[in-house]
This record gives structure tokens, C-alpha cells and sequence, in this order.
């Protein structure tokens, strides 16, 4: 494209250039300026809890004991939902690209993609309203029979509202971000590796391991991790679904508390140093999905530049 | 060759294989051996359901280890398991529009669609319950509130996101900036919900003072949410548009910011329509962001510049957190369902009509 020629012409649209380059420039630049001052504003309204008397903050104990427990909460929520979600994810992916008839396959990936539609209070709403019901016998028969395990220690939560029912909604809810973007690089896979295991004598399993998985590793790690993300991130399903409390071991009883979960509980009624508190809170949480957000991102375009997928 | 011996008249290209119904058969004993097993623990459809899968992925995969050997037996296997994993993911999608359906619809009437809940107490729920009267209030505040928010967060992002994705394609050389822009724009469409919820929160409180909450500070939530998404779908759109169009409008003598306005855009409105339609269906579902920034309203509000708004997913989580009465919960949640249903549908819509766009509005490829 040379812009040279259309620079020497003149006239009166060169205004209308400039303009226009310019407000795209801005447009650009202001998104930068965007991120960038998620993080200065967060700061700044959560500077008063860091001066804060120890014993002002919730808990009486100092910002960090406070909010360990919550961060300790959101990791196990998130570490459940990506344990069921992973798996299952990479099962729906596979099925959709390598088993589903061709003629129905892009039809079930719309389906499946309809999850990713359903707004996450309604994930509440239904985890609160079906899901914890039913599974609270389950978490009845668990406390009888492996209640020795610690993760299922009794007695289980008559409501079932319990970190682990939490965790599956998650789970439910990352499952379409980690099929659709695993099913984008089982896709990508190509074609002669898979017919070369094909012609020799490999089975569709055999060949979906020796030539597909190895392709696919890097993007079904990125895949997962931006599933974490989302994972770590949200807040309507464990708000509404999870009874929660202090840190226990224990998923099958009430208790724990996700960081996204306590702070929308909490913001509506909190002035003062309670808001600098979620708000430092909101800070932790954003520098923790940020950072996995960035190794997941500079997997996926390191993976780029080798695979020549594209 | 034992096979071969004991059946001397099978054809040599099904040697060693399973007949075709084996598996059904399988099918048919692993459900009934599942109904005797889930009687001995109180019968119910889900034990029912679990233990026949179990049996027949078991039974399945022993019966083609007999037959066909070890390596057929494991791929039969991963086949249980991946079919198995896309009814198993299919099962929270039906449960969920089951539920919505069954217990939203009923509570979808005019009176709900048309009033707010502005004067509904909890003595009026109390008597609802007791009485049997018509459940009383409903979201049109929150469809009012919805419909303002989410227009206002377009109005914000659809400008910012469509010019950065414009300076992307068409002005970057690729350059530093152009590539930080493009990680950043990635990186945004992570941040949690509500993290861009505080972020407005804390935004606006510094600029207007501390508990500033209106339907304008959601809207610029909603709009760091919705900006990469914008960017994103626009920037693959601009990307397809041939070079050659760009091209003969410079042959022409056309002026750049002519030839995006006049050609490019044109060329790929069908795209970054339905991907803007995209994006809107994605944050009107939001429930976070509204709840730290617009505060929560039972009555009427126009206006995004003044005080709180209440939106469908505030509504229907605060009518099942703290429902209305305390002692008489269900036309509370009766309220909630209907609202959800209401969201699910303005959702789903709003897919629909993205997918339509793509559709008809396509570039004609050939003249």
C-alpha cells in the first residue's frame, strides 16, 4: 500500500487523514491507557488498607491474614472446576472434531458453544436452586462412606450450597472456553500426520494420540489456563451457589470463600476502609487471573511461530 | 489362529471381530443389571443412569478385549469416553433451559414484563402466599435498566474498539505498539467481571467522590469488558477484506480515511455487526459489574446519569438472595425464574440475530 502517492496528491480530504489516523491512534492507545489504569485506580482506592491498623481490618489480624483464606478459597474453586472441566473439555473437543458425523459436527459445537451464552447469575441461580439440592445426597453418602478422607470429612451440608457444587458450576461454565478453543487446534492438526498413523494400522485412539495430542499439547495448556482465568474470576455462580465461611478442609460442608464471591457479597453495604479492603482484594484477584491471563497468552503465541498451523 | 479353526466359513476380512449388534446386547444387559443394582440402594433415575454407564463401559470394553484384542479394546474405550463426555457436558445446558423454562414461564405475564417492583413489600408476598392472590411487581425497571446500560456500554466501546482495531489493520506497521495493543486487548478480554466493576467503581468514586453509583458507571464497567471483544472480532473482519479493494480505491486516488470509510468497512459490516451483536450478548448477562457500580433500584429509572439502576441479573440475584418477604420466599423466586428467562431469551436472541447478520449481510464475494 503506498501511502506516498495519496500523501502527495493534497488537497482537502488531508485533513480528513489525519483525522482519521489519529483517532485510530487514540482509540489504541487509549485502550492501553484503559488497563493500565484498572491497575493505578485499584491501587489507589486500596492504598488505605496497607496504612491501616492491623486490627482495624476485617478479622482484626492485618490485610494478609484476611485475605489468605479467600485466596486459598478461589484457588480451590478454580482447581476443581479445571480437574472436571479439563478432561471432559478435551473429550467434547475431540468428539466434535474427530468422532461427531461431519454433517452434524459444526451444528454440536454451536450447542456446546450455547453454554458459553447462559449469563453466569443464571448458573446461580440454577446451582443454587437445582444442583445443591441433588447433590447434597450425594455429599450424604460421601460423609457416611469416605469420610475419612479429608475432602469429604462430615457432616455434609443439608443444602448442599458446599465449595464443591461451587466448583462444578465452574466447571460447567470454563467447559465451553476450553472446547471451543482445544477443538480450534485438534482442527488444526494436520491432516497427513493423522492419515500416515491411519495407513499404519493405528486405531482412531492410536492415532489421536501419536499424531493429535502431541500437536495439540501447547494449545490445550493455553486452553485450560484460560479457563483458570475465568475460573478465578467468577463471581455469580460461587456468590449465589456457595454458603460461605471460614476456611475448612472439608468441600462437602459449608464454608470457604472465593475472593470475586466476598466482594460482591459484601461491596453494596461497604463504605470506608471495608470498601479499601475489597477493593485491595479486587487487586490481588486482578494481578492473579492477570498473570495466568499472560503465561496462557504467551503460550499460545510462542506456539504460533513454530506449528505453522496458520 | 484358534479363530480361524472354530469358524472356518467366516469371511478373512472379519476375522477376529465383533458382530455388529455385540455391543447393543452389552447395551441392553448393562442397563438391566444397572436397574437391579440401583434397586439395592432405593431406586432412582440417577443411580439408575450412573450405574448402567459404568457396567457397559466396562462390560463393553472387556467383551472387545476378548474378541478383538488389547489395542481394540483401548480405543473402544477412549470411544465410550469421549461420546460419554459430550452427553455428560450436554446434561447442564438441557437441565439449565429445562429449569428456566419450567419455572420461569409461569411467572411470565404482562403484569410481571410492564410494572416494577416500586410499592411491593413483603406483606403483599406474605398475602400472595397465604391468599393465593396474582404475584404482584416485576423487572420492568430492570428491563428498563438493561436496555439503558448495555445501550450506553455500546455506545462507549463500539466507537473505541472499532478505531483501535481500524489503527490495527490498516495504519500499524507492526510495530511495538501495535503488537502491545494486541497482547493487552487479549489479556483484557480475562479480567474478571468484577474486577472492571471496582475498577469503574473506583474511578468514578475519585473523580465524583466516594458511593458514586449510576447506570453510567455500569456502563463503563460493561464497556472494559466489551471493548476487547469488539476489537477482536472487528480486527479478524478488517483482516479478510482483500487487499485488492484497498488497492484499486488508491488507484482511483481515494484517500485512505476514504477508502476504510468508503470500501473497507462497508466490505466487512456484516462481520463486525455480528460481532458487535456478539459482544452486547455477552455483557448484557453481567451481573457482577452492575452490582459494585449501579447499586440496586426497585423502581423506574431513565436516567444513566443519576442515581442507582437495577438491571435482570441484579434483580433475579437479589430476589433469590434477599427475596422480598423473608417468611414467604416463592414469589420471590417465582419473579427470579421469570426474570432469568426473560435474560435467557434477550440472549439467545441476540445470538440469533448475529448469526443472521453474518448471514445476509455477506460480502458478495463474486459480481
Amino acid at each position: 500500500m503506498s501511502t506516498n502517492a495519496v500523501k502527495r496528491a493534497g488537497g482537502a480530504g488531508q485533513s480528513g487523514d489525519k483525522i482519521f489516523s489519529g483517532a485510530s491512534l487514540a482509540a489504541g492507545c487509549l485502550i492501553l491507557a484503559a488497563l493500565f489504569s484498572v491497575a493505578v485506580f485499584l491501587i489507589i482506592e486500596a492504598l488505605p488498607v496497607f496504612g491501616a491498623d492491623p486490627a482495624d481490618v476485617t478479622g482484626g489480624d492485618g490485610f494478609f491474614t484476611y485475605i489468605f483464606p479467600i485466596v486459598i478459597g478461589t484457588v480451590i474453586a478454580a482447581a476443581i472446576a479445571l480437574l472436571i472441566a479439563t478432561p471432559l473439555g478435551i473429550g467434547v473437543a475431540l468428539f466434535i472434531s474427530h468422532y461427531a458425523p461431519r454433517r452434524f459436527a459444526q451444528g454440536l459445537g454451536y450447542v456446546i458453544d450455547l453454554l458459553a451464552a447462559i449469563p453466569s447469575v443464571v448458573y446461580g441461580a440454577w446451582g443454587y436452586a437445582v444442583l445443591a439440592p441433588q447433590l447434597a445426597i450425594a455429599y450424604d453418602w460421601l460423609a457416611r462412606n469416605a469420610g475419612w478422607i479429608p475432602i469429604f470429612e462430615g457432616p455434609a451440608s443439608q443444602t448442599g450450597r458446599t465449595m464443591l457444587t461451587a466448583g462444578i458450576v465452574l466447571a460447567v461454565m470454563v467447559l465451553p472456553i476450553i472446547t471451543s478453543l482445544s477443538r480450534e487446534i485438534f482442527l488444526q492438526t494436520p491432516k497427513l500426520h493423522e492419515e500416515a498413523a491411519l495407513a499404519m494400522g493405528a486405531t482412531r485412539w492410536e492415532m489421536i494420540t501419536m499424531s493429535v495430542l502431541p500437536f495439540a499439547r501447547p494449545g490445550i495448556i493455553s486452553a485450560a489456563m484460560l479457563g483458570l482465568g475465568r475460573a478465578l474470576g467468577e463471581t455469580m455462580a460461587v456468590a449465589l451457589v456457595l454458603s460461605g465461611g471460614a476456611l475448612t478442609a472439608s468441600l462437602i460442608q459449608s464454608g470457604n470463600q472465593t475472593i470475586a464471591a466476598e466482594i460482591a457479597l459484601n461491596f453494596p453495604e461497604a463504605y470506608g476502609l471495608r470498601l479499601a479492603e475489597l477493593i485491595a482484594a479486587g487487586l490481588v484477584l486482578f494481578v492473579i487471573t492477570l498473570a495466568v491471563n499472560i503465561v496462557a497468552r504467551w503460550i499460545i503465541s510462542r506456539h504460533k511461530e513454530f506449528s505453522g498451523a496458520n | 489362529m484358534a479363530n480361524a479353526t472354530l469358524t472356518p466359513r467366516r469371511s478373512q476380512l472379519t476375522k477376529g471381530k465383533m458382530p455388529s449388534y455385540t455391543l447393543w446386547v452389552v447395551l441392553a444387559a448393562s442397563i438391566v443389571v444397572g436397574a437391579a443394582l440401583a434397586a439395592l440402594v432405593g431406586f432412582s433415575l440417577v443411580p439408575w443412569a450412573l450405574f448402567s454407564a459404568v457396567l457397559f463401559i466396562v462390560a463393553g470394553t472387556a467383551v472387545t478385549g476378548v474378541v478383538e484384542g488389547a489395542r481394540k479394546a483401548r480405543n473402544r474405550l477412549a470411544m465410550f469416553l469421549i461420546y460419554g463426555s459430550f452427553l455428560v457436558a450436554l446434561l447442564p445446558l438441557l437441565s439449565v433451559i429445562w429449569t428456566v423454562l419450567e419455572r420461569g414461564v409461569p411467572g411470565l405475564t404482562y403484569n410481571f414484563l410492564f410494572t416494577s417492583m416500586n410499592g411491593v413489600t413483603g406483606a403483599i408476598d406474605n398475602q400472595v402466599a397465604a391468599e393465593g392472590t396474582p404475584v404482584l411487581g416485576g423487572a420492568y425497571h430492570a428491563i428498563v435498566g438493561t436496555l439503558q446500560i448495555t445501550l450506553w456500554a455500546t455506545l462507549i466501546s463500539v466507537p473505541i474498539g472499532l478505531l483501535a482495531a481500524v489503527y490495527l489493520v490498516e495504519y500499524s506497521t507492526g510495530g511495538k505498539l501495535a503488537r502491545a495493543i494486541t497482547f493487552f486487548v487479549d489479556v483484557m478480554t480475562g479480567i474478571p467481571s468484577i474486577v472492571a466493576g471496582l475498577f469503574a467503581a473506583a474511578l468514578f468514586g475519585q473523580l465524583f467522590g466516594p458511593g458514586t453509583r449510576t447506570g453510567f458507571v455500569a456502563a463503563v464497567a460493561l464497556s472494559v469488558l466489551m471493548i476487547p471483544v469488539v476489537v477482536r472480532s472487528t480486527e479478524e473482519m478488517l483482516k479478510i477484506v482483500p487487499n485488492e479493494l484497498r488497492e484499486a480505491a488508491y488507484a482511483l486516488g481515494v484517500r485512505k480515511w476514504r477508502t476504510i470509510t468508503r470500501v473497507v468497512i462497508p466490505t466487512a459490516i456484516s462481520g463486525i455487526a455480528s460481532g458487535v451483536t456478539l459482544a452486547i450478548a455477552r455483557v448484557i448477562g453481567e451481573t457482577a459489574p452492575i452490582l459494585v457500580t449501579a447499586g440496586f433500584a426497585s423502581s423506574i429509572n431513565w436516567n444513566v446519569f443519576g442515581d442507582w439502576m437495577s438491571t435482570l441479573p441484579t434483580f433475579i440475584y437479589y430476589q433469590i438472595l434477599t427475596p422480598t418477604s423473608p417468611t414467604a420466599t416463592d414469589p420471590s423466586t417465582q419473579r427470579a425464574w421469570a426474570a432469568a428467562l426473560v435474560l435467557i431469551i434477550m440472549v439467545m436472541l441476540l445470538n440469533l440475530v448475529a448469526r443472521l447478520i453474518a448471514r445476509l449481510f455477506a460480502p458478495k464475494t463474486s459480481r
